[in-house]
Parts: C-alpha cells; structure tokens; sequence
C-alpha cells in the first residue's frame, strides 16, 4: 500500500511527486520505465528550457536535474526500469523490472504522468518502398544525442513539429546536410524561434503545403518524392520533385500515451488523446489524476511542470481527505477552439483554463460565456494550432455557471 | 532600411520588424520586451548563437554540452569542430568546464555523468 | 554433400524443411536474404483458407483441404497461434448470390466441411458491423488464422533443432548437374545436394530456368495491406471475404492472431519481381471496398500498410513436378499456398521417396517447439520465476507490445537467429505496436550489437545495406 504512485518520472511526474510531498505527503513511489529520470528530457539537449518557471534559458537535461535534484534531496523513492502494465479502477498497478520482478502496489491515489509518443510512419501510408532510414524525429533524437550516431547524411524531414525543427539543425550541426523540410499545412506546427533558429540560421527550405508522396529505395533510403498539395490537403501531381536523400526524419505529431490510462477504465477524450479532467487534474476515477503530455501535448516543459504541480497538490488533498464545496461546470468548445483543459470544473476557485484553436486566426476575439452572459472576452492579434493559449476564471465569475462556452470570433 | 526577424529569445517568438541604417539599428518594432529590442540590435551588427551538443567521454558515453555564453553565428561550425575533438574526462557534473574557450564562451557539460 | 537442398526459406520451403527433418537426412535450406520468411510469407493474408475456392480436382483445392487439417497439428507443434475464427463470403446482390452457390457446392466437391449460406439476419447476428447493403453470406466454419512469418521461423527452428541447415544470403545464381545430383552456386559460395527443391517463390521461374525447364512462369501479384491498431481488433471476428466476380476478388477484413485489423489485398499483376512499392491507388482501393463491407473503416487507427508479391504461376494451379531428375518445382504457389504448405511439404516428401531418396526415421526428432509467446502467455507466478531465473524478463524494452528483453534475446539466440531489426520484430513482435518501433529500436540495435558482436552501426534493419545508422557522430578519434 502506497499513499501516492507517480506512473512515469519525467518533468511531469517529477514535479508532481514535488508538489504532493509539499503538502504533506511522504508515501510516494514513482515508477520510471527508463533508465533514468528526467524522461525525454534528457534527449533534448537543445536550450530553450525554462525561462518561465526559472527565468533562465536551459538544456532539457539541465531542466530535468533541477527536478531530479529536489526529488532526491526529499528522498522520494523512485523505482527505475519499472514499466507499469496495468492499473486497475480501485488503483491497483501492477508493474515490471529485473530486480523485484512483477509485483502490485494497492495506491491510495495515483499520478499519470506517461507522456506522449510520436506519431508513427505507418500511419501516414506514404507510397513507395519501406526501407531503412526512415525515423521518427525523436528516435533519430535518441540516436545522435543518446548513443552518438548519426543515421544519415542527407536528410528530409517531413512534419515541421519542434522535434523534426530542433533534429534538422543538430543533424546538421553533426555533419548532416538538410535538404528540406516539407509540411502539409500551410502553416508550421512547431515554434516561430524555432524556424527561425533551427532552419533559417542553416538556409533550409521550409516547404509549407508539401509532402512526401512517395519514397524510392531497396535497402537503405536513396530518395523521396515531395509534392506541393492544394487546399484539400491533395498533392499535386505537376509539382512534383524528387529529392536524393539516405534518411527520412518525421515530425508529424505527438500522441498522449494513454494505454495505462485505458486499462483503467479512464474516460479519454477523442480530440486531446488524453483523460478528461477537471480543475485539479482528476480523471473520471477519484483519486486518479494526469499531467503533462500525457493529458494533451504541451508547447514547453515549464507548462508541463505547472500542471502537474496542480495535480500532485490535488492528490495529496484527495490523499488528505480535504474536502471542498462540489459544483459541476462542464466546458465546451466551438470548432475553432479545439480543446479546452479541464473539461469540467468541479470546485469554486480560480481556474486557469488552457486550450488550443484549430487553424491559424488572426485578430480574434476569444470569449468565455455562460448562457447569454459573457464571462470574459480577450484580443489576440494571432492564434495558432502550435500554440496554447490560457484564459484565467475568477470564482466569482463561476458563480451559477452550469455550462461554460468558450468560442473563437475572427474580427 | 527595413528589416524583418522573429526574436529567439523566449517561446513567443515576436515577429520584429527593425528599421537600419547601415549597420546602424534606428528602430525596432513588434516586440514584447526589452530583450526583443537587444536581440534586434544584436541581430543586425553581431548575431550571437548559443550552441548545444554532445562530447565523448572517457568511457565512449556521451555527454550533452552547451557554450555557456553565446557566440558569433558565423562561428557555429567551427565550434562543432572543436566540440567533436574534445573528449570529457569522467566524472562530469553539470556545468563542468569541458573546453576552456571557445569564441569566447566556454563549453560545459549539461548532464551529469558517471557521478 | 547434402541428401537435400531447398532454395526458399519461405513457408514452403520451412515445412519441407520440418517434414524432411523427421528422417536421417542432410538438409540445406538456401536463402537469399538476411533471414527466412521474406518474401510472400510475410506479407500476405494469415489466412488458413476452408478450401472452396480452388477448382474441384486442381492440386490446390486438394492440397488447401489437406493443409488446413493438418494445420491445427503443425501450429499446436510449433507453438503458434491458431485461431479458428471461420470465415464468411458476402454478397451485396444476387449476382453476388449465385457465385456463393457455386462457392459452396464446389466447397462440397472439394471436401469442405459444415458450410452453410446465411441470410442478412443470421449474418448480421455473426457480425453486427456487416454492411446493411449485404443480403448474404457463405459462412465456413473450419476457416482459420495464423501468423505466417511465425509459422515459418517455427518451423525452420524446428528443423534446425532437428538437424537441419540453413544458409542466409544464399543466392542461387547457377545450378550444375553432377554425377549424384547437383551443385549450386551462389556469388561465392557452393553447395551439393543429391536432390533440390525449387521452392523460391516469385523467382521459381528463374530457379526453374537453371536446370533447364522453361515450362513455366511466375509473375508478381502486388498485394497491398492496411494494419488497424489492436483497439480495432474485434470489430470483426470472422474473416470477411467479398463475393469474387468479374470486377475482381475484393478485399478481406480480418482479425489477425496477434489481435490488429488487416485490410487487404489489392492484387495488381506486374513483371517487377522486387517492386513491393506501394501506391496511393493500392490505399485507395483497400479503403473503398473496405467501406463496402463493413461501412466505415477507422483509418486513423492505421500503424502500418506494406506490400507482398505473390508468385502467380503461368499454369493457373501449383506447380509441383520434377522436371529433372532429383529436381522438384513447387512453384506458383500463391493463395491458398499458405494453407496448404503443410500438405505441399507432405506431397514432397512423397515425390521424394519416389525418386528414391531412403527416408529412415530419426530417432532423435523432436516435434515440440517451445512457443515464442510461451513467455506472455503465463501466469504471473510463472513469470516471476523466469525473471528471477533470468532477469533479463523483468525488463521491458518494447512498450507498446510490452516485449521483454529476455524475449528479443531469445529471439537473437533460437534457431533460426534473428539478425536484424526486422528479424527481432517478426519473432517477437517488438517494434510492431503503434509507435513502430519509435522508441525501442535504438535499445534493439544496442542488443543485436552487443550479442552478435558487431559495431553499433553494422546493425541493419533487413540484411544488405539496410543499416540504420551510417555512423558515430563524434568520429574515430581516441579517447
């Protein structure tokens, strides 16, 4: 029997276990399937880390330590290599490694902080042969950061995520050549810096509404076929262009890993891959909560730390037995707002609510209504898929709210 | 003359709009804070880069390294070169000075290893 | 000197293998590739088919019948999955109705047993999700699924366990007669056998061709499939046919033994006997007439799509002769040569005695082969007492199939030994889960390095030049 089980040790987890301890809890156990804390983290040894939460800028492994220093200053217990197989609704894990073998821990309340994994090729169902150097950005991630290898020498990436942005300047910074890299949307996925610093510092073309329709090779890699696509997302059979290339890196999105979360029986949501929550991050099992990019994809670590600070906090008042005033809002969304994390607010307090939009806007007015009366309303000159964006609600604005409806207006 | 840059500064990544003349920067626009307006600065007379990387360790592990000031843009590659000769003797602790100077940053370790 | 060669280490080849293993006999498998099971062995339908698609009296209506009795043997030997999921032919109209007819007379003649035509509503309590557009089905019951890639390094293990040889990268590109049989050339290398079994699937035209019969060809029949996510899994139970007519043979939903979805083939006939490529047409095609059968298909949920040639033959059934003496074709052995494999080996083995090769049984055969699943399949108490024997169990290396590293090495060490990226994942099923490898191929790589001896970036993803890294990113230079 454990107070608190943290699934996953990176950012999320690590902050989590943090801020339960200080409030008060002691009993934590965090369960880490790699070799080390810190999680994907300690791959991403680019800078750009931090600056929110420390107001400095930091390496992923530098960000990951000042976490992994205060966890182990506290003593919490972590177990390594210990990949978690199953939780059950009464919060039963049952998890894996070479030391203790398969074991289960009864836990009063439990943390999923999993992460997320990329996209894989498979998926996107590219014409062509299926030979070797094609990889999803963070595996060839791991390749030249982790193990110091270097898949490939001339590189096409498809996908202009912040990974597949951040692999086309190490590749290059390595000794690669970086061709181009292709997106279908006609706007980026990943961060204007990064475009900015990670492309444009190294001259590579960034091809927005292009993709790869085909790929050539038996063996290894020996080229791609790339080709602009119109509105409908249709490549266009006279733009095409082939491209002499060894490897293929692909950055095409980032997936909640809720395997663990499903086994237990929590209700995902079809549209952020991850639990439904409320304000404190709780799923639909009591005493069951999700941070990071588990409960949808984040932007930037320092907002993947602020969630699971509110998650640890709310486990540890589950784990206390605090009780507090019980209302039940539920958030909805117009299509141009995609998401909105927490779906439903279940306590009166001040939520900060966070969502993402479906397409580039510009000058738009976001507004928060609860049936006729508009809560609040705020200007942006520009939104974007790549981008979170937060809105904060007062309590008192909650007063009497049964439904929330938060809508996107182009002016 | 008008210039257009997106600041790498922070995560918002302003989209600035720098007016020069010569090398001299008049005016800078579209940023949100004092460092957009020294970033633009820098960016039309002496762009700066922060570098990261790995070194090999004694060991043959790697070990993630950054300049820890920035430097020259146009020194980037030749800083690469010296990254990938140095070899980090063990134990390295974050922060650990691996290369003394480098275009007048020093690299430094970012992980921790053998510890 | 050996008594048999069998160029193929295809299914054919793999149970010809098996079967000849049972008797005191050399036996040398060639292969051109890094590992067996690579060519329409690994990309086809797992279909163990009931046996009323095949002409009455054709060879491969017999020999579909006979393997698909013998299979649940084979499989339960082997230990591999076999599943009896039964399989239904729908019809959307009363062409499609008249064709079923003949499909279950001719299953009769053929031998097929407990076949039955449903109607909409019995179909439809079958397989809720069936199309309302279907009127009916063929239902035959004694259909089933396996894992033909699995079913294939079984039994190539299990034979080499029993004695047998296997040669990777053993391209046959010459055949000598000798005074007691044969002498085979690849680039650099030999091998004699008193007798050789061409079972080289697209190329066993070409084989053919070595020895002097040119009574034959075999082309390539591009099938292209779409894996679902195992979430989809259980969306259909049964193996759902679309009526065969003159617009062509539809496509097949299935359930697959290791719980995905697969949707397939196309079947588009070329000359290009390596083209695998596959076509945004071939994707296009799958999807429409899957939508025919069972409304919408959850295309999101796709992990893979990959392509198979199968070797059409140019005489409409299998090919299995002896053009020469001591020579034996098994050749064109498209669909239902899977389900059949078994009673193809059988055949063989027969042909064989004929032609005078003893077969005296050895005493030391051994049929059992411990499953590669045997690890995921026991309780948890069994499985604690593997890792505390070996804890190398404990650790899981791919998440998404939840694949231990004491299985991959398994797979690295048991015959026939995975070499590669792609030989770990068919014996094992790591890197086969939804992130495809994303995050376990880098630890993958460092265990074929370690255990095979071989430089990290020797490391290939399928043998030849398929290496996954070109490199070490901070060069030679010593420490």
């Amino acid at each position: 029997m454990k107070d608190l089980v943290i699934i996953g040790g990176g950012p999320a987890g690590m902050s989590a276990a943090i801020a339960a301890y200080e409030n008060g809890i002691r009993d934590i156990l965090i369960l880490e399937r790699d070799e080390h804390l810190g999680g994907i983290l300690q791959q991403c040894i680019h800078n750009g880390f931090g600056l929110h939460k420390f107001g400095e800028e930091l390496t992923g492994p530098e960000y990951a330590w000042k976490y992994e220093k205060k966890v182990r200053e506290l003593g919490i217990e972590c177990k390594l290599n210990t990949m978690v197989l199953d939780l059950s609704d009464d919060k039963i894990i049952t998890a894996t490694n070479s030391e203790d073998g398969i074991f289960q821990i009864q836990a009063k309340a439990v943390v999923l902080a999993m992460g997320c994994r990329e996209r894989a090729k498979g998926a996107l169902n590219i014409a062509g042969s299926r030979p070797a150097g094609i990889y999803s950005a963070g595996t060839a991630q791991k390749f030249v950061n982790m193990k110091g290898y270097l898949p490939g020498k001339n590189v096409v990436i498809l996908g202009s995520g912040d990974i597949g942005l951040i692999m086309a300047r190490r590749m290059t910074l390595e000794g690669a050549k970086v061709h181009a890299v292709c997106e279908l949307m006609p706007y980026s996925g990943g961060l204007a810096r990064n475009i900015e610093q990670c492309l444009n510092d190294f001259e590579i073309p960034l091809k927005l509404s292009h993709t790869v329709v085909e790929i050539h090779g038996k063996d290894r890699l020996e080229g791609v076929t790339i080709a602009q696509v119109d509105e409908k997302r249709k490549p266009i059979a006279e733009t095409r262009e082939y491209i002499p290339c060894d490897t293929l890196l692909l950055s095409v999105g980032l997936i909640p890993e809720n395997e663990i979360s499903k086994a237990a029986n929590v209700d995902i949501s079809t549209i952020t891959n991850g639990a439904i929550v409320d304000q404190d991050r709780q799923t639909s099992i009591e005493g069951v909560f999700a941070c990071g990019n588990v409960l949808h994809v984040h932007d930037l670590v320092d907002f993947v730390s602020q969630e699971a600070e509110i998650a640890g906090k709310a486990a540890a008042e589950y784990i206390k037995e605090i009780q507090a005033e019980r209302v039940l809002i539920t958030l909805k969304t117009d299509g141009k707002i995609r998401y909105t994390v927490p779906q439903i607010i279940t306590k009166k307090q001040d939520v900060t609510v966070y969502f993402r939009v479906s397409n580039v806007y510009k000058n738009v007015r976001i507004t928060v209504a609860s049936g006729d009366t508009v809560l609040l309303s705020k200007k942006k000159p520009k939104v974007a898929p790549g981008e979170m964006e937060s809105i904060t609600l007062k309590s008192e604005q909650l007063e009497n709210a049964k439904k929330l409806y938060f809508s996107l207006e182009v002016m | 003359m008008e210039r257009k840059l997106t600041c790498i500064i922070c995560p918002l990544g302003c989209a600035l709009t720098v007016e020069t003349e010569g090398k001299k920067v008049i005016s800078v626009t579209g940023n949100t804070c004092p460092r957009g307006k020294k970033y633009a600065e820098s960016e039309c007379t002496n762009p700066q880069r922060t570098v990261t990387s790995t070194v090999k360790c004694a060991d043959g592990s790697l070990v993630s390294v950054k300049t820890d000031k920035t430097i020259p843009k146009e020194k980037m590659t030749e800083c690469m070169t010296l990254i990938n000769k140095a070899v980090a003797k063990l134990p390295v602790a974050i922060g650990d000075v691996i290369i003394e100077d480098a275009f007048g940053s020093r690299i430094v370790a970012t992980q921790n290893r053998g510890l | 000197m050996y008594d048999v060669a069998i160029i193929g280490a295809g299914v054919v080849g793999g149970m010809t293998a098996r079967a000849l293993s049972k008797y005191n006999l050399s036996i040398c498998i060639l292969e051109k590739e890094n590992d067996v099971a690579m060519g329409a062995t690994k990309a086809n339908s797992a279909i163990v088919h009931a046996g009323f698609d095949a002409k009455e009296g054709s060879l491969k209506a017999k020999l579909n019948v006979r393997g698909a009795e013998m299979m649940p043997t084979v499989c339960r030997e082997l230990g591999v999955k076999y599943q009896n999921n039964g399989s239904l032919v729908v019809g959307f109209n009363e062409e499609d109705r008249a064709i079923i007819n003949d499909l279950l007379l001719r299953g009769k003649a053929n031998g097929v047993a407990n076949m039955e035509i449903l109607e909409k509503d019995a179909l439809k309590r079958l397989e809720p999700i069936i199309s309302d557009q279907a009127i009916c089905a063929l239902h035959a019951p004694t259909s089933a699924i396996v894992c033909p890639y699995d079913l294939t390094v079984a039994a190539i293990g299990n034979a080499m366990d029993n004695g047998a040889q296997l040669k990777r990268n053993f391209e046959v590109c010459r055949i000598e007669r000798t005074e007691n049989g044969y002498k085979l050339f690849s680039q650099n290398d030999s091998v004699e056998a008193r007798f050789v079994i061409g079972c080289a699937g697209v190329y066993s035209d070409v084989v053919a061709n070595m020895v002097g019969d040119t009574t034959f060809r075999v082309h390539p029949r591009k099938g292209e499939y779409i894996l679902l996510d195992k979430e989809c899994g259980t969306l259909v139970s049964h193996t759902i046919f679309q009526t065969p007519s003159k617009m062509g043979k539809g496509i097949l939903i299935s359930p697959t033994v290791d719980g995905n979805l697969l949707l397939g083939p196309t079947s588009v006939d070329g000359e290009d006997k390596e083209n695998k490529s596959a076509t945004q047409e071939g994707f296009a095609d799958i999807i429409a007439k899957a939508q025919k059968s069972i409304g919408s298909v959850p295309l999101g949920k796709t992990i893979t799509s990959f392509c198979g040639l199968r070797a059409v033959g140019s005489t409409g059934d299998f090919i299995i002769n002896s053009p020469k003496k001591g020579f034996i074709n098994a050749a064109g052995i498209e669909s239902p040569g899977l389900s059949a494999s078994p009673a193809i080996a059988e055949y063989i083995v027969q042909m064989l005695k004929e032609q005078g090769l003893t077969l005296t049984e050895n005493k030391n055969y051994a049929p059992i082969r411990t499953s590669s699943h045997a690890f995921r399949e026991m309780s948890l108490e069994e499985k604690n007492k593997v890792i505390k024997e070996n804890p190398a169990y404990g650790r899981i290396i791919c998440r998404c199939e939840g694949i231990t590293e004491g299985e991959i090495l398994d797979a690295i060490h048991r015959n026939p030994k995975a070499r590669d990226l792609d030989g770990v994942k068919r014996r094992t099923r790591a890197q086969m889960g939804r992130c495809q490898g994303g995050f376990c191929s880098p630890y993958i790589t460092e265990l074929l390095a370690r255990e095979l001896n071989i430089p990290y970036e020797s490391v290939t993803k399928f043998g030849g030049a398929s290496v996954i890294n070109i490199g070490k990113t901070k060069g030679e230079q010593e420490a």
